[in-house]
């Protein structure tokens, strides 16, 4: 394991993958550094590396867009379908991990498959159950939407990661006096919180990302970052420093979420099979 | 109190019997260990005492009342789990006291009860330590510590020695038979290591194959094997067992001879043969010869002896530790 | 562990999930599929059976095709440049780097971006004709700048999804990469391997799994493809870029056609489950592993 590398083979390595990296990465830097210039910077030919640092966009979006609004639809949504989704993912997966019948992995795939269903496979009556039932451009319906495509995937990465806990200590607790309810809370629950959290973070991801429902179930009262983007897709003229500093906005939050929960996305996503 | 009762207990996994049907008397106080080959049901059941398994049919009575139906949280026993089973996340004081908190102890007499145990059990510089910055003796301690606090009915050990080397094994021996001499509550211990039942039990239990061979002391087991399968697994090193015209002339099917009954000699005897292996102990030596016609046979002598690998000699049973069995194995009187 | 009755609490536990999901699965397909042998018109009150009209109209429909080629061929255009870029530059950051941590962190980013932001950055800040940054790098060599959404509408939405989704096929197969045991990859040095050989022969087939398992779960996700065209083309130029997911959403809430969205939503159920059957499959298999 521990051979030694020439450091002249290190180096160059190291510039190739800087410059895979940045070149991969450019597109962000790009839209971070334009959210900070003025608009004639932003088209100025040769283009204007170092902007002038001016915060007049974002000052801009929020009054004309209301991004905070937006902000906190995606906030509530994502967070609050997650959940949701862990709520009743939990004493299901535990109910798979720790009580096996020879159909639980039937089952699992089965609830594996709903996710596969295409959203456009239903939109049409999702639509109109939607409007039907006022829950059109509401927090609370798309709440329930995203719940309900990303409870498969809850369930699935909380499942692998009960699995790994030893079914000894469950019945140790049992054997100890506790009631099921106890058992939960006071020993499954806490071993499994490292799981549980990127469970949690991984799913709040994919739901502010969501960009199918968000979009075609909400006009405005309840778009959250997704669909407030998309209004910016057919522009009145050029206004790039503040589609930068909109889309800076809507990625941040997010893209510091996404770094800190990296090493789970390939456990969670690939739902255990590659390690 | 604590004497636990199997009335024709019978036990399937899907179909597939491992227990056929166990009925057993535990006394109150008694330490009764279950030995026999692994995969031969031991755990299946200690945990359908435990209640985390349910009878397939059967009764399953602590101190006469039926339990059967009950869950593992009310019958009062505590367990001790071979891979220990402690909470990674709670201190040692939080584990041992977590069967008191299940129990809603006011916090006073479990600080008094999880500080006892501690002290009993040398844990008291431990107790805010994880289970992970413990050696493999001080987790083992505190498995037992927290099936002590509650004071159980009865203690179930499964393997609760396998995880440790072989000199803390010897020493957790004897930690938890002088535990059984002080709490003198009832422990039922599982195990695969006939040493270990020899040394703590005060009544064996031996199994195979899910079925229960025999049952009784040590010493009966040792002297009165039921069987061939009992004669074998209890003693080490393995009892000899010879077939055909040696154990014609005894009027038997087959014959046994512990290693420790056999005479060793280089002029005469019943049987001859040439020496094999000979291991060294110290102060025995076990000599493994070739007998002609009746295989490999072990011999136990005292202290040194200077017998030569292919030297010829003979063996001769001590005629008043010979053991017949019939064609199926069962011990002849 | 399995008493009678911790099997039926592990039931009554599993029943919340299984219920809501069985509803989630039944009502929507249900009513897809009612509707779809609907003449139903959002604008127009009455509705009557059709039959296989639907079907008839929406499978022949020169955009059907269409949009069938174009979604095949964005999955496979997407998957191509993912798989293989994905394994190079996961041999890449395998090897000992400086700031290993920074690279990786770099190279994952445009897996957090949402596709409507991801999708008008491109557009915007990278393929504007006139202000691009591609348009004035070609500018500087004194090319002509290429009208990226005008003349290669579906290529363009392909190397945006493709940005997009190379940082998830890079993380999976660098993971299946660095699980592969070093004394493997020496004893086959003492053997007498060379690089490509080492890498034919054990690296390659060592990240089978891994692949399988990007191609299956990418495909998944790619067959949905919705915010990037929206964004971008809307569909267009023609039917250029529209993809069959795009095609539903506009005869659904554009045309106001449930009958046609709805069976043309059957269609694309019936596809993704073919693409389905085979994932199961392979993540079935690996369940246990
Ligand atoms: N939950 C179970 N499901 C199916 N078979 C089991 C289960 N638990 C134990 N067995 C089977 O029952 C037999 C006895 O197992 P066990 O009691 O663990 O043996 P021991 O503890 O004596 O080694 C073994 O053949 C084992 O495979
Ligand atoms: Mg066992």
């Amino acid at each position: 394991m521990a051979r030694q590398v020439s450091t002249r083979r290190k180096l160059a390595f190291t510039a190739l993958a800087w410059i895979v990296a940045l070149i991969l990465f450019f597109p962000i830097l790009w839209t971070i550094l334009t959210s900070f210039k003025t608009e004639q910077e932003a088209i100025a030919s040769p283009p204007m590396i170092i902007p002038s640092w001016t915060i007049e966009n974002y000052i801009e979006v929020q009054i004309r867009s209301d991004y905070f609004r937006h902000f906190f639809n995606s906030v509530w949504i994502s967070v609050g379908s997650t959940l949701i989704a862990l709520l009743i993912a939990i004493p299901s997966a535990w109910a798979m991990a720790f009580t096996p019948t020879p159909r639980t992995k039937d089952v699992l795939m089965w609830m594996l498959s709903t996710k596969m269903m295409p959203a456009v496979g239903v939109l049409v009556p999702m639509y109109l159950i939607f409007r039907d039932t006022g829950a059109l451009d509401t927090v609370w319906g798309l709440t329930i939407v995203l719940t309900l495509i990303n409870l498969p995937i809850v369930i699935w990465m909380l499942y692998t990661y009960f699995r790994e806990i030893p079914v000894d200590i469950l019945e140790a607790a049992r054997m100890d006096g506790a009631i099921l309810w106890k058992e939960l809370v006071y020993v499954l629950v806490p071993m499994a919180v490292p799981g549980i959290a990127s469970t949690l973070l991984l799913n709040v991801i994919l739901a502010w990302n969501e960009a199918f429902w968000t979009i075609n179930l909400t006009a405005s009262k309840a778009a959250p970052l997704t669909a407030f983007i998309s209004s910016f897709s057919s522009p009145q003229g050029l206004f790039w420093a503040k589609l930068s500093a909109a889309s800076t906005l809507a990625i941040a939050p997010i893209l510091v979420l996404g770094w800190l929960s990296q090493k789970q996305l390939v456990r969670g996503l690939t739902f255990g099979a590659v390690k | 109190m604590g004497s636990i009762t199997l009335e024709h207990v019978h036990k399937s996994f899907g179909g597939h019997p491992v227990i056929p049907d166990a009925s057993l008397q535990i006394e109150d106080g008694e330490f009764v260990v279950f030995v026999g080959p692994s995969g031969c049901g031991k755990s299946t059941l200690l945990r359908l005492i435990a209640g985390l398994e349910d009878t397939t049919s059967g009764i399953i009575r602590l101190d006469g009342e039926d339990v059967t139906d009950q869950g593992p949280a009310s019958r009062g026993l505590a367990m001790v789990f071979q891979s220990y089973a402690l909470y990674p996340h709670m201190t040692v004081r939080q584990n041992i006291g977590f069967p008191l908190k299940m129990a809603n102890t006011d916090k006073a007499t479990a600080e008094r009860k999880v500080a006892d145990a501690a002290r009993v059990l040398n844990l008291t510089d431990y107790l805010d330590r994880k289970p992970r910055e413990l050696s493999g003796g001080q987790r083992q301690r505190v498995a037992i510590g927290r099936a002590i606090v509650r004071q159980p009915k009865a203690f179930l050990f499964d393997e609760p020695l396998s995880n440790l080397d072989a000199a803390l094994r010897v020493n957790m021996r004897i930690e938890i038979t002088e535990l059984h001499q002080q709490l003198k509550t009832t422990m039922v211990y599982v195990t695969h290591d006939q040493v270990e039942a020899m040394t703590m039990a005060d009544k064996i239990v031996v199994l195979n194959a899910g079925r229960i061979e025999q049952v009784g002391s040590p010493m009966e087991l040792y002297r009165n094997p039921a069987n061939k399968f009992v004669a074998g697994f209890i003693g080490s090193p393995r009892m000899n067992f010879l077939e055909g015209p040696a154990a014609d002339k005894y009027r038997a099917a087959t014959i046994g001879v512990r290693p420790e009954h056999m005479r060793i000699s280089r002029e005469s005897g019943e049987w001859a043969g040439r020496v094999g292996v000979a291991e060294h102990l110290g102060s025995d030596t076990f000599f493994h010869i070739h007998v002609d016609g009746a295989g490999m046979q072990t011999v136990r002598t005292e202290g040194e002896k200077d017998f030569a690998p292919g030297d010829p000699v003979w063996l001769s049973p001590d005629p008043s530790h010979i053991y017949r069995f019939d064609q199926s194995g069962l011990a002849l009187r | 562990m399995a008493t009678r009755e911790s099997r039926t609490l592990a039931r009554i536990m599993m029943a919340p999930s299984v219920i809501v999901l069985l509803i989630w699965m039944i009502v929507p397909l249900v009513l897809t599929l009612w509707f779809s042998f609907q003449n139903y018109n959002l604008l127009n009150p009455i509705t009557s059976f059709a039959g296989l009209l639907n079907y008839q109209f929406f499978v022949t429909d020169p955009a059907f095709l269409q949009s069938i080629g174009n979604t095949l061929l964005l999955v496979g255009g997407v998957l191509l440049i993912t798989v293989v870029g994905g394994i190079l530059l996961a041999l890449l950051l395998d090897q000992p780097i400086f700031g290993q941590g920074i690279v990786r962190i770099l190279v994952i980013s445009p897996f957090f971006i949402m596709p409507p932001v991801a999708a008008l950055i491109w557009k915007n800040m990278l393929m504007h004709p006139g202000y691009g940054i591609f348009a004035r790098i070609a500018e500087t060599f004194g090319f002509q700048p290429v009208d990226w959404f005008a003349q290669f509408p579906l290529f363009s939405i392909i190397l945006i999804v493709a940005w997009q989704w190379l940082p998830f096929a890079t993380l999976i197969l660098l993971t299946a990469l660095q699980s592969l045991s070093e004394e493997q990859k020496e004893a086959a040095e003492m053997d007498g391997a060379n690089a490509l050989r080492r890498f034919i022969y054990i690296v390659l087939p060592h990240l089978a799994r891994a692949i399988t398992v990007v191609i299956l779960i990418q495909t998944i996700f790619l067959l949905g493809i919705f915010a990037e065209v929206l964004v971008t083309t809307n569909g267009g130029p023609g039917y250029n870029s529209t993809n069959l997911a795009f095609l539903v959403y506009r005869t659904a809430l554009l045309s106001f056609d449930v009958g046609g969205a709805s069976a043309g939503g059957v269609i694309a159920v019936i596809l993704a489950n073919i693409v389905a059957i085979f994932l199961m499959r392979a993540v079935g298999r690996n369940l246990d592993a």
